[in-house]
Formats: C-alpha cells, structure tokens, sequence
C-alpha cells in the first residue's frame, strides 16, 4: 500500500533531508536521490539564498515539506499569516503531501521552539484533530502527523500514546508520518514495547516513515539525529513496512552532519529491509 | 487538569531561566516548589522524577534559543564579551520571548529592548547599538524580496520626475561606529580561531579586544545590500544616503535630489554628474526594482531605517 490517499497517491522510495552543508554537492554533481524532504520553515521567506537553492533543486528532484512549526496541538487557532506563507511554499514546491508534527509548542502566541508532547486525552485528540482539518482545508492537499519522542508523560493521559495518535488521525482524517526512531526513543524514556506502537496505529493512513539516530544518556534517550540509524530502529522499520507496504522512507540527519554520500548510503539500507519483505510475502 | 491548564504550567516551567549551573530552578516565579509543581501533572518514571523530566525540556528551551542568538549576534557578543551576552540574551528573552512561528526572527526586538537597557552594553553602548543593528539588518537582507530589476532608461523614458523603487532586500544604515569593517575582522578571526590551535584561538581573541578597544565614533552610512545570494557591506556618501533614504519614502527624483543637496552649494553639472553615477553604480548592482514591480511593503522596510 505505498500510494494511499495520505501521500497523495505517489510511490516515492528512499530519500534524504535537504540540508545546507550538502547544497554545493547537490548542485554540482546531481547525484540521483528519489526525493528530498524539506523543512517548510527555511523556505517561508521572501527571497535570497535558500529559496535559489531551492528552485534549482525543484527543477531536478522531488521534494516534500516537512514542518517544525504548525503546533496542532497548541491552543491558538492556525495562524493565517503562517499559513499563506505555507500554501505558497506549497505551490512553489508541488509538495504532493504536507507533513508536521503531533505534538504543540506554542501558548497565547509565544513560541517555546520545541515539539513538546500531548497528554493523550479525548479532549487533547478533538482539539488536535480539529485544528489538522482546518489547515488541510487552507493548503489542500494531504497532510500526515508525525509522532514525536518524548521525555515526559502526563498524569492526565487516559490512553496509551499510540492509541492518541490513532484517535487524532481518524478524527482528522489525515495520514500518519510515522518516525520509528522515535517510537524507539519515547519506548526506552518511558518503558513500553515498540514493536506495541508499530502494531497499534493503522497502517493503512501510513504515509511516510522516518528513520534517524539519536543520543543515549545515562537515564534516558534524546532524539538528535546525530547518529547512523541503529538495528532496533531498523527492526521498527522493518515491521512497519511489512505491515504498511513499501512506503516513501527519509533519514533525518540534523546535526554532526556527515558528507552527502554518507547520509545518502545509510538512508539507502532502507531498501534492504524492502527487498527482504518483498522477498518473504 | 485540562489540556489548557497543563500547556499553560508547562510553558511556565520550560521557559524560567535556568540556574547558574543549567539546572531548573528549586521554585517557580510565584514562589512555589518546582517539584511539586512538576508533580501535579508529570509522571515520574524509575529513572527520573517529575521535575528531571520537565527540566529535559526546560533546558532544551534555553540551549535553543540562546545557540539561535549566539549565531546571529557574534559580534555584539565579541563586544561585550561571551559572559556578558549570554546574561543579555537571558534576559532579553525573558522580557521578549519569541512571538514567531521561526527562530529566524528571534532577535528581531533586540535593538529595540537594548535602547532601554543600556545597562547590558555599557561601557560601550553605542558601539554594541550599532552592531546589533548591522547584524539585523544582514539577516533582512539575506532572506528579503527581490523584485526584477529596473532596466536603464525605463522609467526616465516615461515620466519627467519618476520615482524610483529600492529592491526591498536593501537595508539603508546611518551608523556611528565602523562596524562593517570591525564585523568583518572578527569573523575572520573566529574562522582563523576554528582551524588554530586553543593558544592561536586566544591570540585571536585578544586581536578581537585590541580591535575593538581602537574604535572611534565616526558617521558611517551603509548600504547592506545582495549580490548573487552573498551580502555585502558598501560604504556611501552621506548625500547618497539621504537620497536612498528619500527614494525608500517613494519621494520623486526631484525631491530626492533636492534632500540629499540640501543646504550644499553644488553646481548644476556637478549635481547631475555625481546622481547620474550614483545610478551607474547602483543599478550595476540591481538596486532598483522596475517600475512595474509588486507593491513593496514600504511601511516594515522603512521602519528598518534610520
């Protein structure tokens, strides 16, 4: 099930983040990526360097957005002036499917910059189901939640973190960016079994996957995408295509970022575990 | 506890400063226990109690947003020492945190917070202003609008007193300071500092002081402006200031000629030799939008000047 609704259809493969270090390699030597994932909030300006960049990157590849900011868990309404500013990076990239996080950021207006975890209730799935609707009608095209790691829990959740995602996604009705990594990091930091998350959510709505590395400290793990991608992480991965499909998969690398080949050949592993599904169903 | 209550608690705890040693702070500004407070609506875990896991995200916020100033502003920081910067980008963002979706805009209230607390820059205060605005004014300039630029000929074709728009990237600076030149020395310095040794780094440092110590007020007027996606810094003459100035407040030709003249006895074929220049030069670096560009939002640029 590689093309569903959620990501519009399309069958994308294995692609990696755009990022700045890799921008003279990319555009000297064109090297063949099935597609880049953007981070929307680099692009929504007025003119300059990154928006060249990226007009030259549109004409050779396939891009997708990816944002840090749209908060649809915090209690403001969308910002409009923050939308029309992503519905005309949305035009100008034909980003087939529009992805962002589940989680909330921002109180009253002002902005913490993080991607700060939901407590799993009812009301906290309404609201943020409500608020995804509001911004797919506004951009029209799929959007696709992305699960966050996390480091605390809430007294106040009444489900489990998997059973909120699916009760917001079909609320919603929108698609699933489903980050293994960070189920694999949120799974240590707070004692539960991963492979219970891949499982839980409904592959169906799966639109595309994350993988990434991350960092490990004495009591507990942070999600900093400084690292290759470990074997427990690839084995969420591997579950989860075998129960999605072959899905559009990116490797997150933020920081410490090594050279574009480096990034490029640990994303690309990925199609490993694809070609071992294919292999075995 | 509502979704609302919890988001409002949690905001408040991961944006109070942390301790001097980067902790969470014992209490909350009201008074009460941090602990408790993180108890009423964490979870501990066997690993971590309830203020270890909000003081995650506490210091997290501050990491962030304090790296995002230290990028943006490294030459007020190596005016004012590294100390001295971060306890003003603490405070500065405890009376203005950040109202953007984008850490881009951080600092975007930071000249205007500094002008009421000068305290943090002194004794050299009009030098770090001036700084704090050229270090601004390079981030509009980096990611500001282009529009298509004025052909020559255009406009003077069409219109006896045409008015000429600035490209809305172009950031016009009256300063007191040289501190285009002082910028450019202390990055070179930090990227010598980057590929040295940590003694040639402290060499580089104190180079840093000694340059800073040397400067002397002097009126400067800049033009930061772009050339393929790179920013420059170009020095004009205070007459050439004024009539950018005018031109941004969409005076007419005339009236910018007249203002950037005014109370100067040039002659007339001085005059037009010294504007038609002017033009040569800054329409070679595509200064001017043509005349059927988009309207700019003239009301934010001008308010960039001064």
């Amino acid at each position: 099930m590689p093309a569903n609704p959620f990501n519009g259809f399309t069958d994308f493969g294995v692609g990696i983040g755009l990022r700045v270090p890799h921008y003279q390699h990319i555009l000297a030597e064109k090297p063949l990526v099935s597609w880049f994932e953007i981070i929307s909030e680099n692009y929504m300006i007025d003119g300059g360097r990154p928006l060249h960049v990226l007009d030259q990157i549109l004409d050779r590849y396939r891009v997708v957005q990816h944002g840090v900011s749209m908060y649809f868990g915090s209690p403001e309404p969308p910002n409009r002036e923050h939308l029309k500013k992503l519905k005309t990076l949305v035009k100008r990239t034909q980003t087939p499917w529009l992805t962002d996080h589940l989680c909330w950021g921002s109180v009253d207006g002002t902005y913490s910059h993080d991607l700060l975890p939901m407590p799993y209730t009812f009301e906290a799935a309404r609201h943020t189901a409500q608020k995804i609707r509001e911004v797919r009608d506004f951009l029209e095209i799929p959007i696709a939640v992305e699960n966050v790691s996390s480091y605390a829990e809430f007294h106040a959740s009444e489900m489990t973190e998997w059973q909120f995602l699916t009760e917001v996604v079909e609320l919603a009705d929108c698609g699933i960016l489903l980050d293994v990594n960070n189920i694999y990091v949120s799974s240590r930091n707070h004692s539960f079994n991963p492979l219970d998350y891949v499982n839980g959510v409904p592959a169906e709505r799966v639109a595309q996957i994350h993988i990434a590395g991350h960092s490990k400290f004495e009591k507990y793990i942070l999600d900093t995408h400084d690292h290759p991608v470990i074997d427990p992480v690839w084995k969420l991965y591997s579950r989860a295509i075998e129960r999605a499909g072959r899905t559009a998969t990116l490797l997150e690398w933020d920081d410490k970022i090594p050279s574009f080949e480096e990034v490029h050949n640990e994303a690309l592993k990925a199609n490993q575990f694809v070609a071992e599904m294919a292999v075995t169903s | 506890m509502n979704l609302l209550e919890i988001q409002h608690r949690m905001l408040d705890a991961v944006m109070q400063p942390l301790t001097n040693d980067e902790q969470m702070q014992p209490h909350t500004r009201d008074g009460r226990s941090m602990h408790d407070v993180a108890a009423e609506f964490i979870k501990p875990n066997d690993r971590l109690s309830s203020f270890e896991r909000l003081e995650i995200y506490n210091r997290q916020y501050w990491f962030r947003v304090l790296a995002s100033l230290d990028e943006d502003f490294r030459g007020l920081r190596a005016i004012i020492g590294p100390r001295r910067f971060e306890a003003l980008c603490k405070a500065y963002l405890i009376e203005c945190p950040s109202e953007s979706f984008t850490l881009r805009n951080l600092g975007s209230r930071l000249e205007w917070w500094l002008r009421s607390h000068p305290e943090h820059l002194q004794p050299r205060a009009g030098l770090a202003l001036d700084m704090v605005r050229l270090e601004w004014a390079e981030i509009e300039a980096f990611d500001g609008a282009a529009e298509p630029a004025l052909v020559p000929g255009e406009v003077l074709a069409s219109d006896p007193d045409p008015r000429f728009k600035l490209q809305p990237y172009l950031q016009l600076l009256s300063l007191h300071y040289a501190v285009d030149d002082l910028l450019v020395a202390i990055r070179k310095d930090d990227s010598d500092s980057e590929m040295a040794s940590n003694a040639v780094s402290e060499r580089g440092k104190r180079t840093h002081l000694r340059k800073i110590a040397r400067q002397k007020p002097q009126a400067i007027f800049l033009v930061v402006h772009r050339v393929d996606d790179s920013i420059y810094f170009k020095r004009i003459e205070p007459e050439a200031f004024k009539f950018l100035k005018a031109l941004r407040e969409d005076k007419s030709l005339s009236v910018a000629v007249t203002q950037a003249f005014e109370g100067r006895d040039v002659q007339e074929n001085k005059l037009l030799a010294t504007v038609q220049g002017w033009f040569e030069n800054w329409s070679s670096l595509g200064w001017f939008c043509a005349p059927n560009s988009t309207d700019q939002d003239f009301s934010s640029a001008s308010g960039r000047q001064s």
